[in-house]
């Protein structure tokens, strides 16, 4: 069986897979961080997406092994200590959260949409936001939580 | 999913030596049609071969009358490439309304088209715009290459390394996206270009990419969304499913047809 290496949330780390091993299993089952969810397993629902290289993927349609080597961050690689990033903060101050299931997700995301522009217009987030599902909110919220966190951010993650 | 034997090369000739070697192999690109299916069952290669470490497989190009998309380059940096925004600006707005952010992220336009999906983007783009599939052994016309839905002229072993596409003179895309996996319910792509006026369609028909003759003639004579406003589209041969019935279909082809002459302005 293959063994992965790659650098989750800053940190190496490896593991004995199956070919078939989605990137989203071996970081639940494999490093357990379940931060990273598994809503619909089709590509559909932005619940597994964490960043491979700096780009958000969906964890469900990526192999591990497609990500050896590769620079791996989830929602757990966020936060600094007890401080949150200025995207969950904003989620946090915008209420663009009920039940979380979509938040991590929805937050990765968001980050990838800021890294690429600081000062998002509400057709952009919206449009971003194409691939992540959220069945409590109506989106409302969430979209001024990432208005205000790439805002926040000032153009850095 | 069944499980395979994972092969990650780094030139094309020990891709090509893994996927001769394989009992079932298959190349994976970005994955983002081969793992669904595979999920499915409807794939369960016995070796899956990947092509993101194989080197020359990237890059965007300007060279002149064409531009060249390196088979592996992702939706996204063909959608952010200022090379394709500034020479063929339609073809980068198709490839940023393909699935979703994370989609552009990993999909590539080797994957797509080695796939063929009828209700994928990129085939009307290739046959509108006359492109040129470039293989490790050949070049193949999109005329000759899309040969029904998910069967292109590859050969089992044949590796696409780029595209070519003719710089047109106008060219523009129009999409009625599925709002669940913004794949074409029905989409039509049409260019003015060194291959002419073309209008080539996707995601309406159970056999893929095709042209409309009639509205290319129409607008041969008057580039105008006028000429083809008035041309009907058959719903013979239209698909029918969830997402809309074969004459729904037909009637979407000739409104994204005139919105893509209209958006070539």
């Amino acid at each position: 069986m293959p063994t992965v290496t790659m650098t989750v949330n800053g940190m190496e780390r490896s593991g004995t897979v199956e070919g078939r091993t989605l990137l989203v299993d071996f970081l639940r089952e494999h490093l357990g961080l379940t931060g990273t969810h598994v809503g619909c397993d089709t590509s559909q629902c932005g619940a597994c997406v964490v960043h491979v290289n700096g780009s958000s993927v969906k964890s469900c349609t990526s192999l591990a092994v497609q990500a050896d080597g590769a620079d791996v961050t989830t929602i757990e690689g966020l936060a600094n200590g007890a401080d949150l990033h200025p995207m969950q903060e904003a989620f946090r101050e915008h209420h663009g959260l009920q039940c979380g299931f979509c938040t991590p997700g929805m937050v990765m995301s968001a980050v990838d949409l800021a890294n690429r522009n600081a000062d998002p217009s509400e057709h952009e987030v919206r449009e971003w936001l194409e691939g992540n599902l959220c069945r409590c909110t109506g989106y409302h919220n969430i979209v001024k939580a990432v208005q205000a966190g790439a805002r926040a951010m000032g153009g850095g993650s | 999913m069944n499980d395979f034997t994972y092969h990650a090369p780094t030139s094309l000739d020990d891709a090509l030596a893994a996927l001769r070697g394989a009992e079932g192999g298959t190349l994976i690109a970005g994955g983002q049609s081969l793992l669904p299916i595979m999920k499915l069952n409807l794939a369960a290669p016995t070796d899956v071969v990947s092509l993101a470490g194989v080197a020359g497989l990237d890059g965007i190009s300007d060279d002149g009358d064409s531009v060249t998309v390196g088979a592996m380059c992702t939706h996204a940096q063909v959608a952010g490439s200022a090379t394709v925004q500034g020479r063929i600006p339609a073809l980068a707005a198709m490839a940023d309304g393909i699935g979703d952010a994370q989609v552009r992220n990993a999909g590539t336009i080797g994957g797509s088209l080695a796939h063929n999906d009828p209700a994928a983007d990129y085939p009307a783009a290739c046959v509108a715009l006359g492109a040129t599939i470039v293989t490790d052994r050949r070049e193949i016309a999109s005329d000759d290459y899309f040969q029904g839905m998910f069967m292109t002229a590859l050969e089992d072993d044949e590796i696409i390394t780029a595209v070519r596409f003719p710089v047109p003179a106008r060219a523009a895309y129009a999409k009625f996206a599925n709002p669940a996996s913004k794949y074409a319910v029905a989409g039509v792509m049409v260019a003015d270009g060194p291959a002419g006026v073309r209008v080539a369609v996707t995601g309406a028909s159970g056999d893929g990419v095709f042209r409309m003759a009639a509205m290319e003639d129409a607008l041969r004579g008057s580039f105008s969304a006028e000429a083809v406003a008035g041309i009907g589209v058959s719903s013979d041969g239209m698909l029918s499913d969830t997402a809309a019935g074969a004459e729904y279909r037909a009637h979407l082809v000739a409104v994204m047809a005139k919105r893509a002459v209209e958006a070539c302005g």
